[in-house]
């Protein structure tokens, strides 16, 4: 054993993620003192420069924050406002909702899966260098890509922050012969989507375990994905507007982002595993035969294995998107009118990569009084940092290259959006009602 | 030798580049005539300059970012700046119009730990820049034209003209005639008309046409404060 006892590791511009961040990982006598996942991603002020906007802007200032997932900012965002105002949303509607966000869903998952985590698992280190040696692999997964992409420019008039959306609804709902085109689309797409299940089930999982507790929309009768009951697997559960009694969040000092941990339980994960651990039996039965065939059980407390989930999600989401269709009647019309009421409104969807929570206060003409965002990966940062220390702990033999190698990694198993978690509002402490 | 291509972030949401990783059908190919030198979104394996191409995504928000632009200057050919944040500032920028200081103490807890500057500011405020490509997000179309053309020699292509010739194209009508407003008019094209198509007005992002009056930059406030006129 050469190794040193004391040194300390940085990982300064993590690859293969959505955003700017890096790992600290320290070491004294053997053991891991400290690990921080250090977000330096500039802040963009999002909950300040709301303050003052109309309402109806929301869904257009909001979905600037992550361009990978905009349409679950966009989402949150319309649940929110609609609160605020007490509209009930038609349930053509709230369809035209759920396919649209499938379409995010599946281009998400399958950016993820193909181009930024099998890379790791296979060991080359981008999907250009993957496609030099299994080319029709990438192939497959850049069609699937496109396939999401197709229902998000479809539903929603372009992939990267929609036009459609506003709040009530969309501003024109699409004809039944251009989902029809779609669905042509989605049934190939369907094939894909089992093939790479089939495919990230024979990689290669590193044997890890984490405790933590999950948390994830429920919605019983259905996968939860553009609403739900936020509900944790240790019998938690609780009304989305009292998520923040719930979720208490902390500044830390290496980070543009927040800490989050659930109040008197502790840090929590939210996620593609946390809602197939909450949610699997109300997959699709194709989803669960799949998953079955993959190995994936009741639950999943592999972070590594969370790529298996997610390319049983995108088997769920292209099946899911085929039924909407399916059914489709185009909603006139297609929003219902907001009346502003001034007050609060909360929204949370299941953004791919876990729960975002959205709140704001509108004054009785329709401005913003004032915002709250809690993107997914600042509500995860507490528990990667965890699972680094457990899962550097034993591998500190590996040389600094080799180590920071699989710490980065791991830390790609949470598929982080640190766009996102940047943009972050902490009321403070003292200022919170 | 293939050219070397680099791509940067800076204050901005990861749509821009990500519209590059949206080329489906050409990725492989464009990887096929390029060495992807730089491009953290999507590699791990990074190498140093100089770049041929240097495509930049995101707004100048922080000290370090000032720096780090000006190297990226210097180890770059061709810079293009790709989107608004990059071109006019971006949505970020609207704290131009405001106090940085309470936008930080609205947002954090313990504001000392962010380090910021008062302003968003384009790209070309602080270095010079060989091509814009506008829109938040970009067009995959321009994108990929300026890419084709830089690697074959040539000028890349981009329209001249508003929206408003966008809507004709498409066969759209007219917005404006059910009462709609729509900032097509004076909006630089490149979208393909995108909003009218869905019955709602133009709502500028991507910035002000050439030739946009000068007294109608306001309306492009939200995503382009900081286009030059």
């Amino acid at each position: 054993m050469t190794h040193r006892l004391d040194r300390s590791l940085q990982v300064s511009a993590l690859s293969r993620v959505e955003g700017e961040g890096a790992m600290r990982l320290v070491t004294a006598g053997g053991r891991v003192e400290s690990v921080a996942l250090e977000i330096y991603e500039p802040p963009r002020f999002f909950e300040a420069l709301l303050r003052g906007r109309t309402m109806g802007e929301v869904t257009d200032i909001t979905a600037r924050i992550c361009g990978i997932c905009p349409v679950a900012y966009q989402m949150s965002a319309c649940h929110a406002m609609e609160d605020a105002c007490g509209t009930n949303i038609p349930v053509p509607i709230q369809d035209l909702r759920r396919l649209l966000y499938c379409g995010e869903w599946i281009s998400s998952h399958a950016l993820h899966i193909y181009l930024l985590h099998a890379p790791d698992f296979l060991g080359y280190d981008s999907v250009v260098e993957l496609a030099q040696a299994h080319r029709p692999l990438v192939e497959r997964g850049l069609r699937l890509k496109k396939a999401g992409n197709a229902i998000l420019q479809t539903v929603g008039g372009r992939a990267i922050h929609p036009v459609n959306v506003r709040l009530g609804g969309f501003y024109r709902s699409p004809s039944r012969a251009e989902l029809q085109e779609l669905a042509v689309t989605l049934r190939s797409a369907l094939d894909d989507a089992l093939a790479t299940v089939r495919w990230v089930a024979g990689f290669d999982f590193p044997d890890f375990a984490h405790e933590h507790e999950y948390l994830a929309l429920v919605s019983p009768g259905c996968y939860a994905i553009e609403s739900g009951v936020p509900t944790t697997d240790r019998g938690l559960s609780f009304p989305v507007r009292d998520f923040e009694s719930h979720v208490i969040e902390e500044q830390v000092p290496h980070s543009t982002a927040l800490h989050a941990r659930l109040a008197g339980r502790g840090r929590y994960l939210t996620g593609p595993l946390a809602r197939y651990s909450l949610s699997q039996q109300w997959l699709s039965p194709l989803a669960r035969m799949a998953a079955a065939q993959a190995g994936l059980g009741e639950t999943c407390r592999n972070p590594f294995r969370s790529i298996v989930v997610r390319a049983v999600e995108t088997v769920y989401a292209v099946e899911e998107a085929l039924r909407l269709i399916d059914g489709y009647v185009p909603p006139q019309p297609a929003h219902v009118d907001l009346i502003p009421l001034s007050g609060k409104g909360f929204g949370a969807t299941e953004a791919p990569r876990g729960t975002l929570f959205h709140r704001y206060e509108i004054s009785a003409s329709g401005d913003i009084v004032s915002a709250r965002i809690t993107p997914p990966t600042s509500q995860n940062q507490a528990a990667i940092e965890d699972d680094l220390r457990l899962f550097a702990g034993p591998r500190l033999e590996l040389d600094d290259h080799e180590l920071a190698h699989a710490c980065e990694s791991a830390i790609r198993c949470y598929d982080p959006c640190i766009s996102c978690a940047t943009h972050f509002l902490e009321l403070t402490v003292e200022r919170r009602l | 030798m293939k050219p070397k291509l680099a791509v940067w972030k800076f204050a901005s949401c990861d749509g821009c580049q990500l519209s590059l990783l949206d080329c489906e059908d050409e990725l492989l190919e464009i990887a096929a005539h390029v060495q992807i030198a730089h491009f953290l979104e999507a590699s791990s394996a990074s190498v140093c300059g100089p770049y041929d191409i240097s495509l930049v995504e995101g707004s100048v928000t922080t000290p370090l970012d000032v720096e780090r632009i000006r190297q990226v200057r210097a180890d770059s050919k061709q810079l293009i700046t790709i989107g608004a944040c990059a071109t006019a500032g971006g949505i970020q920028a609207l704290r131009n119009f405001a106090d940085v200081d309470e936008f930080r103490s609205i947002v954090y807890a313990r504001p000392e730990f962010i380090d910021t500057l008062a302003e968003s500011t384009p790209i070309a405020a602080v270095v010079p820049v060989d091509y814009e490509l506008r829109g938040c997000p970009i067009d995959r179309g321009q994108l990929l034209e300026t890419l084709s053309a830089l690697l074959n020699g040539r000028r890349p292509r981009g329209p001249l003209h508003s929206v408003c010739f966008e809507c004709k194209t498409r066969g759209t009508t007219c917005v404006l005639v059910k009462g709609t407003p729509c900032l097509g008019p004076a909006t630089q094209a490149g979208c393909g008309a995108l909003c009218p198509a869905y019955g709602r007005g133009c709502y500028g992002c991507f910035g002000p046409a050439t030739g946009a009056p000068a007294h109608a930059k306001k309306v492009f406030n939200l995503f382009n404060s900081g286009a030059p006129s």
